[in-house]
């Protein structure tokens, strides 16, 4: 009737249609992100979905190549802002496969440590938001708690809370704190239970499986020719994992599984992100006891937190500037990004908390990357959503969406 | 047997003769160079035999030399054998007159955004691409801005010199 008081036109495509169009997005509290969906619907099914992406490209591709390499951290940070520690330290590790910089074990337990940290934090705000969608908040407020101490562990290390900009080329900035050692002990000892709490609440839940089980399924032949990475392949039941394939920083002296999934359905995706939230607690309660083990055999290790031969990498400390020439020389070429990298191009690839995240280099000796691209796994993977989402529930498109854990940071660059 | 750089080397070698250059193992990772119209049947064979397996598609992404007259735009291709554990990377240059490369969306299904992305941010023509639209750029975008003509600074200001990025004089 309204369309008749204001004299709308529709057109005849419009009014003979027997489906209805819908946008899901750009911006819907449902989405967690700006995805725009515009999808075909007959009735409660979905008959098509046709995606645009982009909305908040910032060109960090273009930015990274006139800035100095340690000017490209913050910007990495802002790919998958859920577990910005990753992406940082697999920029660090890519330039340091590039100068060819061997770290001391202590250091590289310390990154373990952060990254496995912030994998944690990312599944639970992917699975807890899944439950959300689903109809279930409390969940989401139970983890948050916990999520909140992760952060003020990232703040007590490096000041930051989201945007972390932590670590240095060659280890950290400063050695972690006696405080930030006390959060993460209090962290491994009161999370568990925590986190049991939340798997009674929804696991075996009888909605939650309902609503779940079947939702938004991928096969393993599909989800591999679509470049799935990460928790999402894995749920299809490919056991992919550049932690175990490709071990960096260490991850070969630490003892976890690769948990997997069958269907890559909503459930299976749910399952293996919190079996991986376990085996990831497991690694940092191995990194902790590790750091102990090299401090109690050495203690000179303890004040041991960069590569000493990353010298002319590795900002001096603050006295050392003040009161030293050559600190301050350093300090300076450093800061105007004068340090001598050798040409050569480097692809490095670390496990994300939502896939293979991977930084092509190509240095031509300046003071600035010739080209880097990064591999984002939310990009790569979110265009089988359509595919996902076909001849299935409006409300399984949903969870689908928010259980793929698409960043829209990540997706746009 | 587990496949080493060497043994991929040799299969291609054997299959493609001398096509195929550039040899090189950067950080470890074999790579070489192929002429731009057999990038597709490359891939295709990489996929298809069953020796090699390289059925992952890592990445796709694209160079730019203003330098290089006649293969100004770089197309490469990171591939993944997950069962042997081996990466392979594969660079095609075109002229960016006229940047035509085979698209391999038949093979990986993921390729599809990521030569979008290519196409969007160098103009390279994807042919036989389903759906070679911008995609992260908006759709009245005139030009490619990752190509280097377009610097990210200001070209009116001169305080600031192309000098202190270590590659001399302008950007090209």
């Amino acid at each position: 009737m309204s369309e008749y008081n204001q004299h709308i036109q529709l057109s005849d495509e419009s009014v003979g249609k027997q489906t209805t169009t819908l946008n899901l997005g750009p911006t819907h509290p449902a989405t967690h992100g700006v995805f725009e969906n515009i999808l075909e619907i007959d009735g409660e099914k979905v008959l098509s979905a046709k995606q645009t992406v982009g909305y908040i490209h910032r060109a960090f591709e273009k930015i990274a190549e006139r800035r100095p390499y340690y000017q490209v951290t913050p910007l990495t940070d802002r790919l998958n802002y859920c577990s910005a520690p990753i992406n940082n330290m697999g920029w660090h590790m890519t330039i340091e496969k590039l100068l060819g910089l061997k770290l001391p074990k202590r250091v590289e337990y310390m990154r373990v440590l952060i990254m496995e940290l912030a994998r944690i934090s990312d599944h639970l705000i992917c699975n807890s938001v899944v439950a959300v969608d689903t109809g279930a908040l409390t969940g989401f407020t139970y983890v948050f708690q916990w999520r909140e101490l992760i952060y003020e562990i990232y703040e007590e290390i490096c000041g930051s809370r989201l945007t972390t900009n932590m670590g240095r080329v060659g280890g950290f900035e400063r050695n972690f704190s006696d405080v930030a050692w006390q959060k993460i002990d209090k962290f491994i000892e009161g999370f568990p239970k925590v986190m049991k709490e939340f798997e009674a609440l929804l696991t075996r839940n009888r909605i939650f499986m309902d609503r779940c089980i079947g939702a938004g399924p991928i096969s393993a032949e599909r989800a591999l020719n679509y470049g799935f990475t990460g928790p999402n392949l894995r749920a299809a039941g490919v056991d992919y994992d550049v932690r175990v394939a490709e071990p960096y920083s260490s991850y070969e002296d630490f003892d976890f599984k690769v948990p997997t999934g069958t269907t890559g359905d909503v459930y299976d995706r749910y399952l293996v992100r919190n079996m991986e939230i376990w085996e990831s607690l497991n690694i940092v309660k191995q990194a902790v006891e590790k750091i102990k083990q090299i401090e109690s055999n050495d203690p000179a290790q303890k004040d041991v937190f960069y590569a000493p031969e990353s010298d002319k990498y590795h900002f001096p400390p603050k006295e050392d500037v003040y009161t030293k020439m050559e600190a301050l020389i350093y300090h300076f070429k450093m800061v105007m990004g004068e340090i001598a990298v050798p040409p050569g191009e480097v692809y490095h690839a670390v496990e994300g908390a939502n896939g293979e995240v991977g930084y092509y280099l190509i240095s031509d000796g300046g003071r600035c990357a010739y080209r880097l691209h990064f591999r984002r796994p939310c990009f790569i993977y979110y265009q089988a959503f359509p595919e996902m989402i076909k001849d299935g529930l409006l409300s399984d498109a949903i969870i689908a969406l928010s259980s793929l854990n698409v960043i829209a940071g990540e997706l746009d660059a | 047997m587990a496949l080493t750089n060497e043994i991929v080397k040799n299969r291609l070698n054997e299959k493609f003769g001398d096509q195929l250059t550039g040899w090189e193992e950067p950080y470890g990772m074999l790579t070489c160079t192929m002429p731009a119209g057999l990038n597709r049947q490359v891939l295709q064979f990489l996929n298809e035999d069953e020796q090699l397996r390289f059925r992952f598609l890592t990445d796709l992404t694209g160079v730019h030399y203003p330098d290089r007259k006649g293969e100004e735009l770089c197309v490469v291709y990171h591939l993944h054998n997950m069962v042997d554990g081996i990466r392979l990377r594969l660079k095609t240059y075109v002229p960016v007159e006229k940047p035509d490369v085979f698209t391999v969306t038949e093979l990986y299904s993921a390729a599809n955004w990521m030569e979008r992305e290519t196409y969007d941010f160098f103009g390279v023509n994807f042919v036989g691409h389903p759906d070679l639209r911008r995609i992260l750029n908006v759709d009245e975008m005139d030009y490619f801005p990752m190509r280097k003509e377009y610097p990210l600074e200001d070209q009116t200001r001169a305080d600031k010199d192309d000098e202190m990025f270590g590659r001399g004089g302008t950007v090209v």
